[in-house]
Order: structure tokens, then sequence, then C-alpha cells
């Protein structure tokens, strides 16, 4: 129990040591970390809880990710809010390519993560087959706690140098952690 | 309150209603496609129809008809408040031959919901100014709204990575999930073909 | 003074008087929806724009036909993705026109207080989102906080902020919950205070009233032409609203007003759906007052609804009813019904067709921020290309509905 059955992303533990060799780089990356400039490539629903994460309740501002830039050339966190169809698709491709190294990749949604429940003509499953993605928060939408999790997420990866595609995970997980009472309908035995 | 209207309608093409129903409190027309202008123009100058609001136009495929689709308008008058619906049927089985004219010129909404209607289901309006696709991207090929695109065929516009582990699983695999139960409509899916299942 | 040798009333270099296209694309700041609009250029005025929609495509109404008919219900709630319930409500409408029922008095009330509080959320976003385009960011803080106290309540009703799929054919999900009256009223109340601090920001400035007024002027005769319903043409002076003209639910019974503007411009579509949040305040007090406090919410009929499950699990015609409603989902009459309602930008129809089966034959849903799109077009020839900004922001173009 508590195994996923097809893994395919990598969840990050943060005790993890990272990946920089000078401190200069670790030093680089508390700085970048911390002063994310943000391209929010709105499309859909997601928006709507992207606005009230920007908005006073819950401010992700207080994280750093304080400016939106509505140019790619000068933004390196590319939040892609919403499903991205077929003919959105150029759109956003164009977009990534455009932004300047270093730049990270944030899929707000299960639209953007994996194409949500629209499994038909006009959607893209998921954003990673068009960009390489960094974060993916699940979520139709997303809590706005979820979403500053994430957030939370890509600064430790940032920190960390982690390359790897990640998903946030909750901080206390039902399925890894026994104590939380999830009620075991198989003995161990037959699992 | 609109059976009056009906019966307008009625008098003035006497030789084209096909026939005139109502059903949960809507009233319907139908009309054959030929007349379907003058039909427009009826509705809309005539004071006793005075129906200024083209509320909707679209269409509905019934593959097992000939012909094949029919062309649905909504219409309300908000002077007089009577609404009605007007169907022409069009297309042959094989979804050529689905002409009718254009209400573009009578109703400025027709003019989108027309560009709808080609987009989704392949109805030629005669008379359009620009009928071009509206909801999809000119590179498409098809039209997904009819019973024999099947839902999952996408047309990619931006080649795919090629990246480990970003494959879309199936909520299902071919052996697994309901097979007794509910109609679908994957009866009409006649062309389907291997790419369709990839991805 | 002598002569210049160039001789300045011939003029020896002729500039380019070409037209300049440029693409406001659909990853736009300004424009809250995904949407291109081409404009041709002469200079800052426009002389032709061609608006491109469709980047939200989701194929709402192709995923409709695979489902069932209370599988529709979280596509909806994405269509008008600010006032999810308002199409909940009127889908579960349509579907209930269908079958010729009714539902309790009490679910009535409950809707309408729903839809109302989702109209007020809808219209606070359009118009916190147009000031801030405008670059007056302060109110759309505020109203920002307004809107997180609305959706306060229906994640304390419904489990969700946004997207709730709360509506079923026959009734809600779950009745309501105890306090669910007393606050709502505490919250219209606070967010009408918001309102008002807002208006006092905004409609006094010299700047922001500038930059609306006699901006993207649309005749009462060409927005019903165009299909415009809602807060848009009854800003061109039609007080169509199909609350008041058609009404549904307990609309009736309950008495508010319309707001109707004079000039169809920018700033009469703004106005216009400050006021409509204050009558949605009213039609919530009335509906908080006049609600049973108990009595069923959903109807009595196994066909339709889910048993509780307790039955479900202890009755045999519970399992079974639970069984064929899951497995084989409600079935339709066969026959056809265009229900509508007024969304939050207008008239929002369904137009279902059934062949009485469990799976819808078509689902239409009429868009009403699509018509209104289609009128951006003419809205914006002639203006220049600033005024793009607060015309787009005044018509409420949401993308999940327009695009559908």
């Amino acid at each position: 129990m508590g195994q996923l059955i097809n893994p395919t992303t990598t969840v990050l533990d943060p005790a993890e040591t990272g990946f920089f060799t000078t401190r200069l780089e670790s030093i680089l990356a508390w700085a970048q970390k911390y002063s994310l400039f943000m391209y929010p490539f709105v499309t859909a629903c997601c928006g709507m809880e992207f606005m009230a994460v920007s908005g006073p309740r819950y401010d992700f501002a207080r994280f750093g990710s304080e400016a939106p830039r509505s140019s790619p050339r000068q933004s390196d966190l590319l939040w892609v809010v919403g499903t991205i169809s077929q003919r959105q698709a150029p759109i956003l491709r164009r977009i990534y390519e455009q932004m300047a190294e270093p730049r990270w990749v944030l899929a707000f949604g299960t639209c953007a993560s994996s194409g949500g429940f629209y499994d038909n003509y006009t959607t893209v499953a998921g954003i990673d087959k068009i960009i390489p993605c960094d974060v993916y928060i699940p979520g139709c939408p997303p809590r706005p706690e979820a979403v500053l999790d994430g957030l939370m997420l890509l600064q430790d990866k940032i920190q960390s140098g982690d390359r790897r595609p990640s998903v946030v995970k909750p901080r206390f997980d039902p399925v890894t952690d026994p104590t939380l009472g999830l009620v075991q309908l198989r003995r161990p035995s037959q699992a | 309150m609109a059976q009056k209207l009906i019966e307008l309608v009625r008098n003035e093409f006497s030789d084209s209603v096909l026939d005139s129903y109502s059903q949960h409190g809507d009233e319907t027309v139908v009309i054959e496609p030929e007349s379907w202008l003058a039909l427009g123009k009826f509705l809309r100058d005539d004071p006793g129809c005075d129906m200024a609001l083209l509320v909707d136009l679209t269409a509905v495929d019934y593959p097992q008809k000939t012909p094949r689709f029919e062309v649905v308008a909504h219409l309300a008058s908000l002077r007089l408040g009577h609404r009605l619906r007007a169907k022409a049927a069009v297309g042959a089985t094989d979804g050529t031959g689905a002409q009718i004219d254009s209400w573009s010129g009578l109703w400025g909404s027709a003019n989108w919901a027309e560009r709808e209607c080609f987009d989704m289901f392949g109805v030629d309006f005669r008379g359009h100014p620009d009928l071009r696709r509206i909801l999809l991207y000119p590179e498409f090929v098809g039209h997904p709204l009819r019973k024999d695109y099947p839902a999952d065929r996408i047309q990619p516009l931006v080649a795919f990575r090629d990246a480990e582990n970003i494959e879309k699983l199936p909520p299902f695999g071919p052996s697994e999930g309901m097979s007794f139960g509910r109609k679908t409509h994957d009866q009409w899916l006649t062309n389907r073909d291997a790419a369709d299942d990839d991805l | 003074m002598e002569a210049p040798d160039i001789d300045l009333d011939t003029p020896s270099v002729t500039l380019d008087a070409d037209p300049m296209l440029l693409k406001m694309g659909p990853a736009h700041p300004a424009t809250h929806g995904t949407v291109r609009i081409i404009v041709e250029l002469s200079g800052e005025n426009i002389e032709r724009a061609d608006v491109q929609i469709g980047y939200l495509h989701r194929g709402f109404e192709k995923m409709c036909e695979r489902g069932t008919w209370s599988q529709v219900f979280p596509y909806v709630d994405r269509c008008n993705y600010v006032s999810p319930l308002l199409n909940n409500v009127g889908y579960a409408l349509a579907c209930e026109k269908l079958l010729d029922l009714q539902v309790p008095l009490r679910c009535q009330y409950y809707r309408m207080m729903l839809g109302e509080l989702a109209r007020i959320a809808d219209h606070l976003t359009c118009v916190s989102a147009m000031a801030m385009e405008l670059g007056a960011f302060t109110p759309y803080l505020w109203m920002m906080k307004a809107r997180e106290m609305v959706w306060d309540i229906f994640e304390e009703e419904t489990g969700a902020r946004l997207t709730h799929s709360f509506g079923r054919i026959g009734g809600m999900a779950l009745p309501p919950t105890p306090g669910f009256t007393e606050h709502s009223q505490a919250v219209v109340t606070h967010v009408i205070s918001v309102i008002g601090e807002a208006e006092r920001l905004l409609l006094t400035n010299r700047i922001f009233l500038d930059r609306l007024e006699n901006v993207g002027v649309m005749s009462a005769d060409d927005a019903v032409s165009l299909g415009w319903t809602g807060p848009t043409l009854r800003a061109s002076g039609i007080p169509y609203d199909v609350r008041k003209a058609h009404p549904y639910l307990r609309y009736g019974d309950v008495e508010f007003e319309v707001p109707v503007g004079v000039r169809g411009d920018c700033f009469d579509r703004f106005v216009v759906r400050l006021e409509e949040m204050r009558q949605s305040a009213r039609i919530i007090a009335q509906c908080a007052e006049r609600m049973p406090k108990d009595g069923p919410v959903n109807i009595d009929d196994p066909r339709i609804m889910l048993p509780a499950k307790d039955q479900v699990y202890d009755t045999i015609e519970g399992t079974i009813q639970h069984f064929k409603l899951v497995m084989e989902g409600i079935k339709l009459p066969a026959g056809e019904v265009y229900g509508y309602t007024e969304g939050g930008n207008g008239e929002l129809g369904f137009y279902l067709v059934s062949d009485g089966s469990g799976t819808p034959h078509r689902v239409r849903i009429r868009p009403p921020s699509f018509y209104v799109t289609g009128g951006l077009e003419s809205l914006i020839t002639g203006q220049m290309i600033a005024d793009v900004v607060p015309c787009f922001g005044s018509l409420n173009m949401i993308g999940g509905e327009c695009d559908h």
C-alpha cells in the first residue's frame, strides 16, 4: 500500500540536498526563488482562482511572486493557468520559447497538468506535451492553499536546483502515512 | 400565445411548412429549406411576428435520418413576448450537400451563429459574407459535432515533445469499463483508425 | 529672411498610408479571456477589426454526448465559470422543463439565492477587472476581498469555491446549511458597502469617466439585431430581463428592478452591473425571509433522484434505484426543449434533444457572451486602440461560455 502504480513524476522530498556546488549558486538560487517574475498565461476557470490567490486573502506576493510581467522576455516563471486547447498550443510554445533562461513552468490546475476531463479533439492533454513543466498543481480549480503549496515546492526546487517535474503532494499524505486513520479495506498480506 | 404565431406562419407558407407542434411549452415549425430565407424575412418584418431577436441558430445531427442535419433557429420577440423554434432539414446521409440560405442579412447575430454551425457540422450557408471556422483553427479537417467524428481524434498544431512519461493514460483499457448499460453514439463511428488510439 | 531652398508645399516624400495590422493576441494582459483581436490601424484609429475566438474551445457539446444527463453538470459549471451556479440552475431547469416537473418551494428559493450570489460574484469580477485594466488596481483588490466572502458562502453550502457542480435534475445536491440565510445576508450587506466604496473611488474620477463615457456606443436596434441580451442590452436601453419577461422559479414573486442604461456606452455597461448587484442583494434579502425553514429540497421521484445512502444500503429498492440512476443515467423522455434563464451575461439557454435513452443526443448551450462578443467588431471599429480595453472589458466575455 502506498506505492504509485506508474510513477510518472517524482515526489520531491524537501530534505534532499541540492545539486549546487558553489555558495554563489545557492545564493543566486535564493535570490531567484524569492523574486519570481511571473507570466500569467491565463485562459480559463483557474484564472478565477489565480485572481483569488493574487487577492488580499491568499496573497502570493508574500512569497516574492509579486510582479506579473506581460512580456515573456521579462519573466522567469510561466504560470499556465487553465485549459490549453490545440489552437492555443502554438501560442504557448512561442511564449515559452521567448522566455530567457533560467525559466520555470508551473502547471496550474488539472487541465494544464493533464487535460482535465476534456478528453476530446480540442484539448491538449497536459502542457508537458508541448513544454517542459516543473511543478504540477492539480485541482479543478485548485484551492489557493494548494497553489501556494505548489509555489513553495517550486521555490524548494529552485533552491535545490532540481529540474525533475514534480507534483504537489499533501504535507501529510494519507497514502503513505498509516497513522492518519485511513480505513484499511484489505489486510496487508492480501495487498 | 405563440399558437397565433404558428397560424400566421402556416397561412403565409402553407405549401412549405412540413410540420408544426407544441411541446413542453415551446412552439416549433418545420419548414422546407428552400423557404428558409423567406421565413426569416417574414418572422422579422411582419408586425404580427416582430421577431427582432434571433436567440440562437444551430444544427442537430440525426445520422439515421435523411436529410441528416436539422438547422434549428430560436427566435423571440421582445415587444410581443412570444418565441418560436424554426427547423429545416438539409444534407445527405454522408454529410454532403448540406446547404441552406444565410440569415446574416437579416440578423447580425446570425453571422457568428452560422459560422459556428459551419465549423461544427459543415452546413454551408449560402450568402454568408465570411463563412470560415470560428471555434476551431483553419487547419482542422472535419466537423467535430457530427456523430461520425470520434471525440478523441486530435489534430495537433504543435508536435508533441519527445520526452518520457508524458503519454495520456486512458481511463480504461480496451477490455475494461462498462460494456452494458447506456447507449452510446459509437455506432456511428465508421471511420475510426489506429491514429485515434494514440495519445 | 531668405526663402527656404525646398518647396514646402509639394511633398517630395510620400508616407506609407497602408493600415498597420496589429494582433492583440490571445495572450494579452488586458483582455481577461483568450481572444485574438486583429485590428487594422490608421494611426490610433481602428479601421477594421477581426475578433477571433475559440482559443478556449473545449468541446462542451461533444463531451455532453458521451455521458449521462447528470454528468453534464460539471461541464456546465465551467462554461460561465464566474457564476457557475447560474449555469447549474439553468441547465437543471431546462432538464426539468423536458420532464415537466417543478421542484419544491424550498429548492426554488434556494436556487434563487445561490443564483443571485453567483450573479454578484460575476459582476464583481467583471467590474473589478474592468477597473484594473484601466489602471485602477485598488477597487480590484477590494472587490476580490468581497468576492472571497461570497465564495465562502459557496464553500459552506456546496463544498467548493468555484465550479460547484451543485445542481441536480430535480433539486440540489444538498439542502441548505442551518446558518445559510444569516451568513448570506451578512455577506451581502458587506458586499454592498464594498461596492459603495469602489463607486466613490471610481465614479467621480475624471480620467475613469473620460475613458468610459461615449466609448463603444451600441444603439438599441443594433444590439437586438446582434443577439445581445443581459446587462449589455440593458445598457443600450432595452429593459429585457428573462427574470421579468418570462419569470421562472419565484422571480415573479419578489420585487426587484431592472437597471437600464441611457447611452449604451461602456460607462452604462459598467454602471448597470453595479446596480444589478444591488438588485440581487434585494432579491437575496427577500428570498431569505420567504424560504421555508424545513421541507424537502429535492423531488421525491425514484426515477430521477438518487435515494438516501442508508436506503441504498438497507433496502433493495434503494439499491436498484441507485444502480439504475448511476449506471444508465436519468432517462429523460424523447423530445426537445429550449430552457432559458438569466445568466450573468444575458439569456443563457439550453437546447436539449433527447432520444429517450440516458445519453443526450444533443446539448446545445446558447451562450450569451458568444453573441455579445460578436458585436465587438462593430463596437470598436472607428474607436482608438486604447478604447479596445474598456470596450472588451465591459462586454464581459467569459471564454468558457463564449467558446464552449
